[in-house]
């Protein structure tokens, strides 16, 4: 683990940003196959990593929304922005949104929401952080958030985008190896297979020759949980979440940003397509640990001895995140759907991270598997980081507050802007908000609410004009926020799930502030003045794929 | 072929590859994945129900091979308009 981190460090110094366009986008000369790989770890946040087989895993069915959704997104993202944005040539999402809609008001409104929605995902990194070196380093956890905050520090503010760049290819490597070695060890035992795609829908080894999801949800009926392959969402949830979730994650202000890193629009179009590769190898085999995890589970502590337990068992006991209470004092585990006599709390986020001690791997698998967790989570958080260093440096003080400031002033002002977000990240790492998880999810409703239509239409809209953009992303994410924080955060009166409009539960709500934000757009842009013929020309110009270089130079 | 017209039909060119590969998109998701996931439960591949296979599998196999088409198709677009740099 030690090892990886020398790594990434040595990287960093040997790229150190000397221009300001190295810092935002690494001088725009990335090949698209590195391109592709550190969007992908850019993309694959600790969420992905450590989180999302856990989700599935408990949640069965219904996890398919970030599987759908994530992946889907990026679909949207590579066919509808990736190569027009990169046509467009400027370094933020901002910048494109202030030019597009010739307006200073519409690129502020824009940079506060890329920094409401960076921020509230990068408080989920954190915890990320910490959560892995509490229980592998056997440290403090807040030990665990300083020593987090020293190595993003480092890379973000001295590489900026080009030691980013080239750390996540190496974060890449060690995150995606950390995530198969497990899978195919546990699907090889499981099942006899040692692709995990195959072991998910192959038949059990214990010579039952059962299909595996079949004897998952046997298992699941026994103990009175909804069966794992149906899910207990209502179909319009799932489809909000999802689309949410999708738009969402195609407006992510730091994997948009990653376009802006190859040489030309054809580069933009490929790198989407390796990207896409990378991430699919996790998400395809995310499902298949989540099944494998789900079912070692239940026979590993179903109605067995506590007094058997083996050593994973009573480690994470201590740490908190798993929780035994003897309810009928027979000395056994009972894990039941039944609130009243169900015994056993398990804490979603450390499937991943238990899985291969629940399997019985040896040491070094699981050691791997923890400097994963951590590459995933640096990677994103140092993106993030480095969206809201350019959004402060670039959009607010060289665009708004100090046109005149030097190239130096600005390299200088985007550093002291990441200094200051690594601050607040670590603030949120040591402290965290009981609703993090929560919190991470919402980041995406935020996103879908405010940027997606703007952007899209700032595209294949002519017509759309400042105050059809400005108002719609200010009546998107107000709605959003206001949702959010009434069923989420029990604000403005609060409610219950019965009290949801349309039955969309608050992390599948952007999709209604989405269609909201695009209604009041076209309706404020088709009553207002078109606009002028020089941003008319933007829009023709950004449609075609040539000429792309000289854009960009500046 | 003036410039503006050429620069329209290939926008329109674009629009409608946009259009059936989101076409495909929406189905192999939404409608396989989420509106059809009971019918298609019925059926089975390997030891998985369809749907359900299509939510965690399928659709994210189809969406790979998604972004590489239009790769491919673009690129032959850009040749026809003769739109290199």
């Amino acid at each position: 683990m030690g090892l990886t981190f020398a790594l990434y460090i040595g990287i960093a110094i040997w790229a150190r940003a000397g221009s300001t366009s190295e810092f935002y986008v690494a001088g725009g000369g990335v090949p698209p196959i590195a391109n592709g790989m550190a969007t992908a770890a850019d993309w694959m946040s600790a969420a992905s990593f450590i989180s999302m087989a856990g989700l599935i895993s408990f949640m069965g069915y219904d996890g398919g929304v970030f599987l759908m959704g994530w992946t889907g997104g990026y679909v949207l993202l590579a066919l509808t922005l990736a190569p027009y944005l990169r046509k467009f040539g400027k370094f933020t999402v901002p910048d494109f949104i202030g030019d597009r809609y010739y307006s200073n008001v519409a690129r502020t409104v824009a940079v506060v929401c890329a920094i409401i929605v960076s921020f509230t995902y990068v408080a989920g990194q954190m915890r990320g952080v910490g959560l892995v070196f509490s229980r592998f380093l056997e440290v403090d956890i807040n030990t665990g958030v300083y020593i987090g905050m020293a190595i993003v520090f480092f890379y973000a503010v001295l590489g900026g985008m080009k030691g980013i760049t080239y750390t996540q290819v190496a974060q890449y490597c060690v995150l995606i190896f950390a995530f198969m070695v497990p899978a195919i060890f546990i699907s090889m035992t499981m099942t006899g297979n040692p692709i995990p795609q195959m072991g998910f829908i192959g038949s059990m080894t214990d010579g039952s020759n059962m299909a595996l999801l079949d004897k998952l949800d046997q298992l699941h009926r026994e103990l009175g949980f909804a069966e794992y392959t149906s899910g207990t969402k209502s179909m319009i949830d799932v489809f909000a979440i999802t689309f949410a979730l999708m738009v969402g994650t195609a407006g992510l202000p730091h994997v948009i940003v990653r376009f802006f890193t190859v040489p030309d629009v054809k580069g933009a179009r490929v790198s989407a397509g390796y990207a896409l590769v990378f991430i699919a190898i996790l998400y395809t085999t995310a499902p298949a640990i989540a099944a494998f995890a789900r079912t070692n589970l239940i026979e590993t502590v179903s109605n067995e001895q506590y007094a058997d337990m083996p050593e994973w068992f009573n480690k994470w006991e201590q740490t908190g995140l798993i929780v035994f209470e003897d309810k009928n004092d027979d000395g056994r585990i009972q894990y039941v759907a039944d609130e009243k006599t169900n015994e056993l709390t398990i804490d979603r986020d450390i499937m991943v991270l238990a899985n291969p001690e629940i399997a019985d791997l040896p040491n070094w698998v699981i050691a791997l598997v923890a400097a994963g967790g951590l590459a995933a989570a640096l990677s994103t958080a140092a993106g993030l980081l480095l969206v809201i260093s350019t959004s402060i440096a670039r959009d607010l003080i060289k665009m708004q507050i100090k046109p005149d400031i030097s190239e130096k002033g600005e390299l200088l002002s985007a550093r002291i802007g990441a200094v200051f977000a690594v601050m607040v990240a670590g603030y949120f790492g040591i402290n965290p908000p009981g609703f993090v998880a929560a919190v991470v999810a919402l980041a995406f409703g935020l996103a879908a609410a405010s940027f997606f239509p703007a952007i899209i239409l700032g595209i294949f809209d002519k017509r759309m004009n400042r105050e059809g953009a400005i108002s719609g992303m200010v009546v998107g994410i107000t709605l959003m926020l206001y949702y959010m924080i009434k069923y989420k955060l029990q604000g403005f009166g609060g409610g219950t799930p019965d009290d949801w409009w349309f039955g969309i539960s608050p992390e599948g709500f952007g999709t209604v502030a989405m269609l909201v934000n695009f209604v009041v757009s076209f309706t404020v842009s088709r009553v207002t003045a078109a606009p002028p013929q020089e941003v008319q020309d933007i829009v023709e110009d950004i449609r075609l794929p040539s000429g792309a270089g000289e854009a960009h130079a500046h | 072929m003036s410039k503006d017209n050429k620069a329209q039909k290939y926008w329109r060119e674009n629009l409608i590859y946009l259009a059936v590969l989101l076409a495909i998109w929406f189905t192999v998701s939404y409608v396989f994945g989420i509106f059809l996931v009971e019918p298609l439960n019925e059926v089975r591949i390997g030891g998985a129900k369809l749907g359900f296979w299509f939510a965690q599998q399928g659709s994210i196999y189809v969406f790979v091979l998604l972004i590489f088409a239009y790769v491919y198709l673009m690129n032959k677009l850009d040749k026809k308009y003769g739109y290199i740099d």
